[in-house]
């Protein structure tokens, strides 16, 4: 089983709707996980039945026992986070700010504050129309803890894909070089970095690479919209020259991409010569990097 | 109470890519030709802000969280420290104490709690702020995360702080957020007086965008929509924000021309008429939320 991962650094690319692409292209043999459970957007093109849900929980939140609350004010004097406020001579948590450290529940004398675990999300298992499986996550908003979910979704998949005896799991990262990222390379076997021949598309590849770089996995490009500055896309080619990065595909600037996405489709559903072409011959590619 | 004139704008986006980085520096260099402006990029795991504003850099300083070492010689291992620790950063392996810092939180539990003084917390290196005076109107910080630092909200929390005190003078902040809605968006936000959230009218545009308004409802903060590339997609974000009741401050025509501009790093308002007509738009939406705030 092999695990293939899809990021861009910066958002905008076009890595999940070439993700989706794979994932058409695979077919049966493919496991798709979306980690980016932050703004998850897979699902619009993979169409998911939501067979299995459940609710996902990760640390913990503080709750303050007003009956048993003596108003003391200790609580705030130790909380880093600016969580805990003052209102109508009452304090109250604010969720959204509450790391879940506990240190205010260790230190009230009163004993009112008690930790309660923290549901931070709900994940899923559905049929798409590849005829495989997905993994997929909603992250609730302003919830702390998205790298331990993008953890779950990928062990789920893991789980999944060594049941069913698939040969591939396709994962679609999340922008970025955080804690979701790190989350989702975490194990990979190959990474795609979809990138734009922009001052900005090349700045974000060189962080990312960087992260990528400390996990030791072989890493393919593909220049999307690769006509749009051909100085910038000499200098990607340059820097995939010197990190030994194989150049995978130029995707021309292509309004189809937009259309497929707007008609719920792919783009090899919806470009069946030029895009569709590219797309299959990078994923035969892919498949050859990893089995050499 | 005196009069708060200071006005914050967010600009965010839930998807990456919509634009946000585009408008925050043409707003900001527009802005500037008139009055004084800040510019914050808050996307410190990718700030790109810097590739469109350049300036000349008077102020560099690294930034700190504050973590927990381990005294030996004063620790009694008592177990206190990993017991009160919820992010498992603090480990009691037979006689020795093991700390984490990629997992520590910077709580200070572990430090404070423990009767021997044996976890002092030090600074630890989590990223860099820079700032530049790109002209007399307009001022420019920048803040970028460590490669591998993975918790990118306490970097957040110390520019908006070193910001506040270098600017309380200056009226007009904006922050170039990062993408999503988890903790490093909330940060981003929290403190803002307006948010514009920028989008584009596709199917992914439409749904990230519905989680970003979400968010800022359960800010509750005030916000309305901008949509860039309008002329791709369909109008699914227009029906979508008539029936939500958010108001479309402006909308910014697909171009390919804007396109070529952004990937060499140029400024696109004075090259495009549409692009500024647009901010002049989002600039007459904010004086008047901002005249509102006053009252």
């Amino acid at each position: 089983m092999k695990e293939i991962v899809v990021i861009s650094g910066k958002g905008g690319t076009g890595k999940t709707s070439i993700a989706a692409s794979f994932a058409v292209l695979g077919g049966s043999d493919v496991i798709v996980a979306d980690c980016d459970v932050d703004a998850a957007d897979m699902h619009l093109l993979l169409k998911p039945d939501f067979e299995f849900s459940e609710e996902f929980y990760s640390g913990e939140i503080a709750y303050i026992e007003q009956s048993k609350c003596i108003v003391c004010g200790k609580c705030t004097e130790v909380c880093r986070f600016d969580a805990i406020s003052f209102i109508n001579s009452q304090y109250f948590i604010n969720p959204l700010s509450c790391e879940g450290c506990g240190y205010c529940s260790q230190v009230c004398p009163a004993s009112a504050i008690i930790n309660k675990s923290r549901l931070s999300g709900k994940w899923f298992v559905s049929n798409i129309k590849t005829g495989s499986k997905m993994i997929h996550a909603r992250l609730d908003i302003g919830a702390d803890n998205s790298g331990k979910l993008v953890a779950k979704v990928k062990n789920e998949a893991k789980k999944l894909a060594s049941e069913e005896a698939k040969p591939f799991i396709l994962i679609d990262g999340s922008p970025g070089i955080g804690c979701p990222v790190v989350s989702s390379l975490s194990g990979a076997n190959f990474v795609v970095l979809v990138v734009e021949p922009s001052v900005s598309g090349v700045h974000d590849l060189k962080r990312v690479y960087q992260v990528v770089k400390n996990f030791n996995i072989k890493a393919g490009c593909i220049i999307n919209k690769a006509n749009l500055n051909p100085e910038k896309h000499q200098e990607i080619k340059d820097f995939l020259l010197e990190e030994n990065i194989s150049h995978l595909a130029d995707i021309p600037y292509d309004e189809n991409f937009t259309k497929a996405m707007v008609n719920g489709m792919t783009i090899i559903e919806y470009d069946q010569n030029e895009l569709k072409k590219i797309l299959s011959q990078t994923w035969e590619k892919i498949k050859i990097l990893l089995t050499n | 109470m005196p009069e708060k004139k200071m006005f914050k704008i967010a600009i965010a986006s839930g998807k990456g890519g919509t634009g946000k980085t585009t408008l925050s520096t043409n707003l900001a260099s527009f802005l500037a030709e008139k009055k004084e402006v800040v510019l914050v990029d808050l996307d410190v795991e990718e700030p790109d802000a810097g590739l469109f504003i350049t300036g000349t850099p008077i102020h560099h300083e690294d930034k700190y969280k504050m973590i927990p070492r381990w005294e030996q010689n004063q620790c009694t291992l008592c177990g206190i420290c990993q017991n009160v620790c919820k992010f498992h950063a603090v480990l009691q392996l037979g006689k020795i104490i093991l700390v984490f810092p990629e997992l520590c939180h910077s709580c200070y539990a572990c430090s404070e709690l423990c009767p021997a003084q044996a976890l002092p917390m030090q600074p630890k290196k989590m990223g860099e702020l820079t700032e530049y005076e790109v002209n007399d109107n307009l001022h420019f910080i920048e803040s970028r995360i460590e490669i591998g630092e993975e918790q990118a909200v306490p970097l957040i929390a110390q520019t908006k702080k070193y910001v506040a005190t270098k600017y309380p003078q200056v009226d007009l902040q904006i922050y170039d957020c990062p993408p999503g809605t988890s903790c490093p968006v909330i940060e981003a936000t929290r403190d803002a007086d307006f948010v514009i959230l920028i989008t584009e009218p596709t199917p992914f545009g439409l749904h990230d965008v519905s989680l970003a308004v979400e968010t800022m409802r359960k800010l509750d903060k005030p916000f309305g929509i901008v949509i860039n590339r309008f002329g791709i997609g369909n109008d699914d974000i227009i029906n979508y924000c008539n029936n939500e009741n958010i108001p479309i401050i402006a909308k910014i025509p697909n171009h390919r021309k804007i396109a070529e501009h952004y990937s060499s790093g140029k400024l696109v308002y004075n090259e495009i008429p549409e692009v500024k007509a647009a901010l002049n738009q989002i600039m007459n939406y904010c004086m008047e939320t901002s005249k509102k705030k006053v009252e």
